[in-house]
C-alpha cells in the first residue's frame, strides 16, 4: 500500500467533485475538468493511484483508476478532439493514448511519442470509427523505432513472422554483440476491430464477441464482459452459476498455467517438463470438455448466468483430475527445483523490479513475482472468492525463476480452489431468465476479473435500444509489454525467448 | 586383385556411413521421443525428409552470392570425407594413412568455415549471430580436439586412427587416467560439435537462440538437404570417433576376409546404437545452458584434454 501523505489525493474526493454519471455502476463514474484529470495524470505519476484503463470514445476519454481498496471512473469531455495527455506524467499511459489516437482521432496534448501504435497504416478507410482522419496514417515503414547510440551497436529485427508458430509481434533489439542495450515491440498485427464491432451488437453477440479477444483467456473475458452487463443492468446471477463460473475459470488457470510452465521449460530446451506438463493441460481440457463441452469453454458463460450446467458425473471426473494433478505435479515441481541446469538459466534471468511493476500496475503473475500483491480475486473480488479460502502467492525476485514459482503456486491454489467449489457447489437454476432489460436511458457498467494472465478490465455502455453502445476491453498485456523490454535489458539476445515465455503477453488482446 | 577388393570394402564404408548417418539421427530422435513418452517420427524419417528436400525448389535471397550457392557442397564433401576416413568396422583399409586425427580436424574445421562464411554471406542478423556464436564455439573446441589428438598420438605413436585404434585394442593400453580425461573431453567437445543440447538445441525454433540452425535459416531445398546430410554425417563421425578409439572391440582389419567384415560390423552399429542412446538420455535430463556458459563448457574440456597430456608426460618420465 501506499504511505498517503496529507497532501495526497483521495480518488473518492475527485469523484464527488466531479459531476456523478448516472446509472453507472458498480463503481462510479465522474465527468471532471481538464485541470482535475491534469491532477489525475500527477496522481498516477506519484505512485499514488494506479492506472487500471485508458480508452475513448467519438467525444471523451475515460480512464478508470484504483486507489488502495477504491475503484472509480473519471471521464474528460473531448469536444476539440484534444486532451491533456497523461502519458506525458505517467508513462504506462503512453501505449494507450496512441492507440486512442489510432482508434479515435483524439489527440493527446503534450504526449512526446506521436508515433502511431495500432495502426499500420493498412486499415481500409471504412474500418475507422467514422473519424475521418486528417492527415493519411502513417505507412508502416515509416514508423520509427527509438534509437540507441554507441559504438559497435547494432539492431537485430525479429518477426513479426517467427519460425515457431506463435502469434505475430516486432522485436526490434539493439544489441552490443549478445548484450541487450534495448528492446522495442511492436504490435497491432492481430488488431480484429473487436470493440468496432461491438458497437451496435446485441448483448448476446457482444459476449461471443468478448470472448474471442485472446483464446486463451477466452473465459476471463466472457466473465468481465457478463460481470460488466450484468452490473449496468442489475442482474442477479442464480448461486450455481456463480460457483460454475469460479470452477471454470480456475480450470482455464490451470490448464494455461500448465502450458506456461512446460513451454517455459520447453524454452531451456528441457523438453521433459513440456512434455509432463502438456499431459497434466490435456487432461484439465478434456475434463472442462467432458464438463462444459468445450475445451476452452468458449461461449459457456453468458450475461446472467451460464450457458450450460455441468453434464452428469463430472464432478467425480474433476475429482478424479484433482487426485491425478495432486499426485503429479508435486514431483514435476520437484524435478524443476532439482535440474540445475534448468535454474542456472531462470534464476536471475530478466528481472522486473518492484517499483517499475508497482508504477505499471502490472497484473498477474508478472506483478506477483514483483512484489504487486494484486489480485481481482481480492481487490474488488467479486463472488464466490469471498467465501472461498485462498492465498495470492507473491514473490519478490522478478526473475523468470520467481515467475514460474508464482505460477507453481496459483495451480496448488487453483486446485484447492476446485476442491472446495466441487463440495458447496449449489444447485438450483444456472441462469436469470430475465430477458434484455429495455429502458429508456443508458446503463453503463465496469467490471475487473482475474484471468490467468491478470486483471482484464471491461467497461460498456448499454444503448437505450438494448444493443451496445461502446464496450472496451482492456487485455492485462498492456502493463506487461512494456515491462518485458524493461527486462530484457542488460541481459543477452539468447536469453530473450525465456524471458518472453515468462511474461506470456497476449498478442490478440493486447491487438484488440 | 586384393588391391580391388580392398578398394571396394573402403567404397563400402563410403557409402556405408552415408546411408547410416540419417538412421542414427533418426534413431537419436525417436529415442529422445521416447523418454518424453511420446511415440516419435518413424526411424527411417530423416531419409524421407531429405528425399523431399531433394526435390523441392531453392528459394534463393536476391543477395545471396556463389559462397551461399556452393557452401553446401564443399561442407557435405568435406564431411563426408572426413566421416569415411574414420574406421568404423575395419582398420587398415586404403584410406586409412590419411586417416590422421589432424587431418580429420582439419577438415572439419573447413567444414565449418563454409558454414560460417554462408551464414553471413546473406547478411540477416539470425545468420550473423549464428556465426559469430558458431566461431566463439569453434574457437574452443577445436584446440581441445587437437589436445586429445596429441594425448592419443603421445600413447599410440601414431596421429593415425588405424593405428590409435590397433594400439587401443591392444594389451599394452591398461588403464590410464589420461585416457578417461581425453574420453570426457572428446565427448564434451563432440556435443558442442554437433549443436546438441546443452550447448546448443537441434529441435529448436526460437531464432535468437540458435547456432547452428541460425546459420543454416535461409536455406532450403538441395542446399539444406546436403546440410542435413552433413550434420548427420557428423554426428556418426563423431560417435565413430569415440567408439574406435575407446570401444576398439569387434573392429577387423584390412584383409581378414569377409567373414570378419560381417562379424565387425553388427559390433559398429551396436557401438552407435549405444552412443546414440546416451545421447539421448544426456539430452532428456539437461536443460540447455546459456550462450556465455558455452565457453566454461568447453574450456573445461580443453582444460581436461590438456591435463590428459601432461599427465601423459609426467608418467613417462618416471
Amino acid at each position: 500500500m501506499t504511505e498517503t501523505t496529507p497532501a495526497a489525493i483521495k480518488l473518492r474526493d475527485v469523484i464527488r467533485a466531479g459531476r456523478q454519471v448516472e446509472n453507472h455502476s458498480p463503481w462510479a463514474r465522474a465527468v471532471i475538468n481538464h485541470e482535475d484529470w491534469r491532477q489525475a495524470a500527477a496522481s498516477l505519476s506519484d505512485g499514488q493511484w494506479t492506472l487500471l484503463g485508458l480508452w475513448a470514445e467519438r467525444d471523451q476519454v475515460h480512464m478508470a483508476i484504483i486507489d488502495g481498496g477504491d475503484l472509480g471512473l473519471l471521464s474528460l469531455p473531448c469536444e476539440d478532439k484534444r486532451f491533456p495527455s497523461v502519458g506525458q506524467l505517467h508513462p504506462p499511459a503512453m501505449r494507450l493514448e496512441r492507440a486512442i489516437r489510432d482508434l479515435w482521432g483524439l489527440e493527446p496534448e503534450g504526449l512526446a511519442d506521436t508515433r502511431p501504435w495500432l495502426d499500420h497504416g493498412k486499415w481500409p478507410p471504412a474500418t475507422f470509427n467514422d473519424v475521418a482522419h486528417e492527415a493519411p496514417p502513417l505507412a508502416a515503414r515509416d514508423y520509427a523505432f527509438l534509437t540507441a547510440e554507441g559504438e559497435s551497436l547494432h539492431q537485430i529485427p525479429v518477426g513479426p513472422v517467427h519460425a515457431g508458430i506463435i502469434e505475430p509481434g516486432h522485436f526490434r533489439f539493439t544489441a552490443n554483440g549478445e548484450a541487450v542495450v534495448r528492446l522495442e515491440v511492436r504490435l497491432g498485427y492481430v488488431h480484429k476491430g473487436i470493440e468496432r464491432l461491438m458497437q451496435g451488437a446485441s448483448i448476446e453477440r457482444a459476449a461471443m464477441l468478448a470472448g474471442r479477444v485472446s483464446g486463451d483467456s477466452t473465459l476471463a473475458y466472457a466473465l468481465a464482459f457478463a460481470h460488466a452487463i450484468e452490473a449496468a443492468h442489475r442482474i442477479d446471477v442464480p448461486p450455481r452459476a456463480v460457483w460454475l463460473r469460479a470452477l471454470m475459470s480456475e480450470l482455464e488457470r490451470l490448464a494455461n498455467h500448465f502450458g506456461d510452465i512446460g513451454a517455459v521449460c520447453n524454452d531451456a530446451a528441457f523438453a521433459m517438463m513440456h512434455a509432463q506438463c502438456g499431459h497434466l493441460r490435456e487432461q484439465v481440457l478434456r475434463v472442462a470438455d467432458r464438463c462444459f463441452g468445450h475445451r476452452l469453454m468458449m461461449d459457456r458463460v453468458v450475461p446472467g448466468g451460464v450457458e450450460r450446467d455441468l453434464q452428469r458425473d463430472s464432478e467425480q471426473e474433476v475429482h478424479s483430475l484433482l487426485v491425478q494433478i495432486r499426485k503429479r505435479f508435486p514431483e514435476l515441481v520437484e524435478l524443476y527445483d532439482n535440474t540445475a541446469s534448468l535454474q542456472d538459466r531462470t534464476v536471475g534471468t530478466g528481472i522486473v523490479s518492484s517499483a517499475l511493476a508497482r508504477q505499471y500496475g502490472c497484473g498477474g503473475y508478472v506483478g506477483r513475482a514483483s512484489g504487486r500483491a494484486f489480485d481481482a480475486r481480492r481487490t474488488p473480488g467479486y463472488p464466490p472468492y469471498d467465501r472461498l479460502q485462498f492465498e495470492v502467492p507473491v514473490r519478490e525476485d522478478g526473475d523468470v525463476d520467481a515467475r514460474l514459482w508464482i505460477r507453481i503456486h496459483e495451480v496448488e491454489q487453483s486446485v484447492a480452489l476446485i476442491d472446495q467449489i466441487i463440495r458447496q457447489l449449489p444447485r438450483g437454476s444456472i441462469r436469470d431468465p430475465a430477458q434484455t432489460v429495455r429502458t429508456s436511458q443508458a446503463h453503463e457498467g465496469v467490471a475487473l476479473v482475474e484471468g490467468f494472465r491478470g486483471d482484464v478490465l471491461v467497461w460498456v455502455r448499454i444503448g437505450a435500444d438494448g444493443n451496445i453502445e461502446r464496450c472496451h476491453l482492456r487485455d492485462p498485456s498492456w502493463f506487461q509489454w512494456p515491462l518485458l523490454e524493461a527486462a530484457i535489458e542488460g541481459n543477452i539476445v539468447a536469453d530473450f525467448p525465456l524471458c518472453n515465455k515468462s511474461f506470456n503477453c497476449s498478442y490478440s488482446g493486447h491487438d484488440l | 586383385m586384393a588391391v580391388i577388393l580392398d578398394i571396394l570394402v573402403q567404397l563400402g564404408q563410403l557409402l556405408l556411413v552415408l546411408l547410416l548417418a540419417p538412421l542414427l539421427t533418426g534413431y537419436v530422435r525417436k529415442i529422445k521421443a521416447h523418454l518424453l513418452r511420446r511415440r516419435g517420427p518413424d526411424l527411417i524419417q530423416p531419409y524421407r525428409d531429405l528425399h523431399k528436400l531433394l526435390r523441392k525448389e531453392v528459394v534463393l535471397a536476391d543477395n545471396a552470392s556463389w559462397v551461399f550457392r556452393t557452401a553446401p557442397y564443399l561442407i557435405f564433401a568435406t564431411t563426408w570425407v572426413a566421416a569415411a576416413l574414420v574406421p568404423t568396422f575395419a582398420t587398415g583399409l586404403v584410406f586409412s594413412p590419411a586417416a590422421d586425427l589432424i587431418a580429420i580436424v582439419a577438415l572439419l574445421g573447413s567444414a565449418r568455415f563454409m558454414l560460417a562464411l554462408a551464414g553471413l554471406d546473406v547478411g540477416t542478423s539470425f545468420g550473423g549471430i549464428g556465426s559469430s556464436r558458431e566461431m566463439m564455439i569453434a574457437s574452443l573446441a577445436e584446440p581441445a580436439l587437437l589436445m586429445i589428438a596429441f594425448t592419443l598420438s603421445l600413447l599410440a605413436g601414431s596421429t593415425q586412427l588405424s593405428s590409435v585404434a590397433t594400439y587401443m585394442a591392444g594389451p599394452a593400453v591398461g588403464l590410464r587416467v589420461s585416457l578417461a580425461m581425453a574420453l570426457v573431453g572428446l565427448v564434451m567437445v563432440a556435443i558442442a560439435e554437433n549443436a546438441r543440447i546443452p550447448v546448443d538445441n537441434p529441435a529448436t525454433h526460437l531464432e535468437l537462440t540458435m547456432v547452428h540452425e541460425a546459420m543454416i535459416l535461409e536455406y532450403s531445398g538441395r542446399h539444406l538437404a546436403v546440410i542435413e546430410a552433413a550434420a548427420s554425417l557428423k554426428l556418426l563421425l563423431y560417435l565413430s570417433i569415440i567408439g574406435c578409439v575407446f570401444a576398439p572391440w569387434g573392429v577387423a582389419v584390412a584383409g581378414e576376409g569377409f567373414a570378419a567384415y560381417a562379424a565387425s560390423l553388427p559390433a559398429y552399429v551396436i557401438k552407435l546404437a549405444a552412443g546414440g542412446f546416451l545421447l539421448a538420455v544426456f539430452e532428456t535430463v539437461i536443460a540447455k545452458m546459456r550462450v556465455f556458459r558455452v565457453s566454461e563448457f568447453l574450456g573445461a574440456a580443453l582444460m581436461l584434454a590438456l591435463l590428459a597430456a601432461l599427465l601423459l608426460f609426467v608418467s613417462r618420465g618416471t
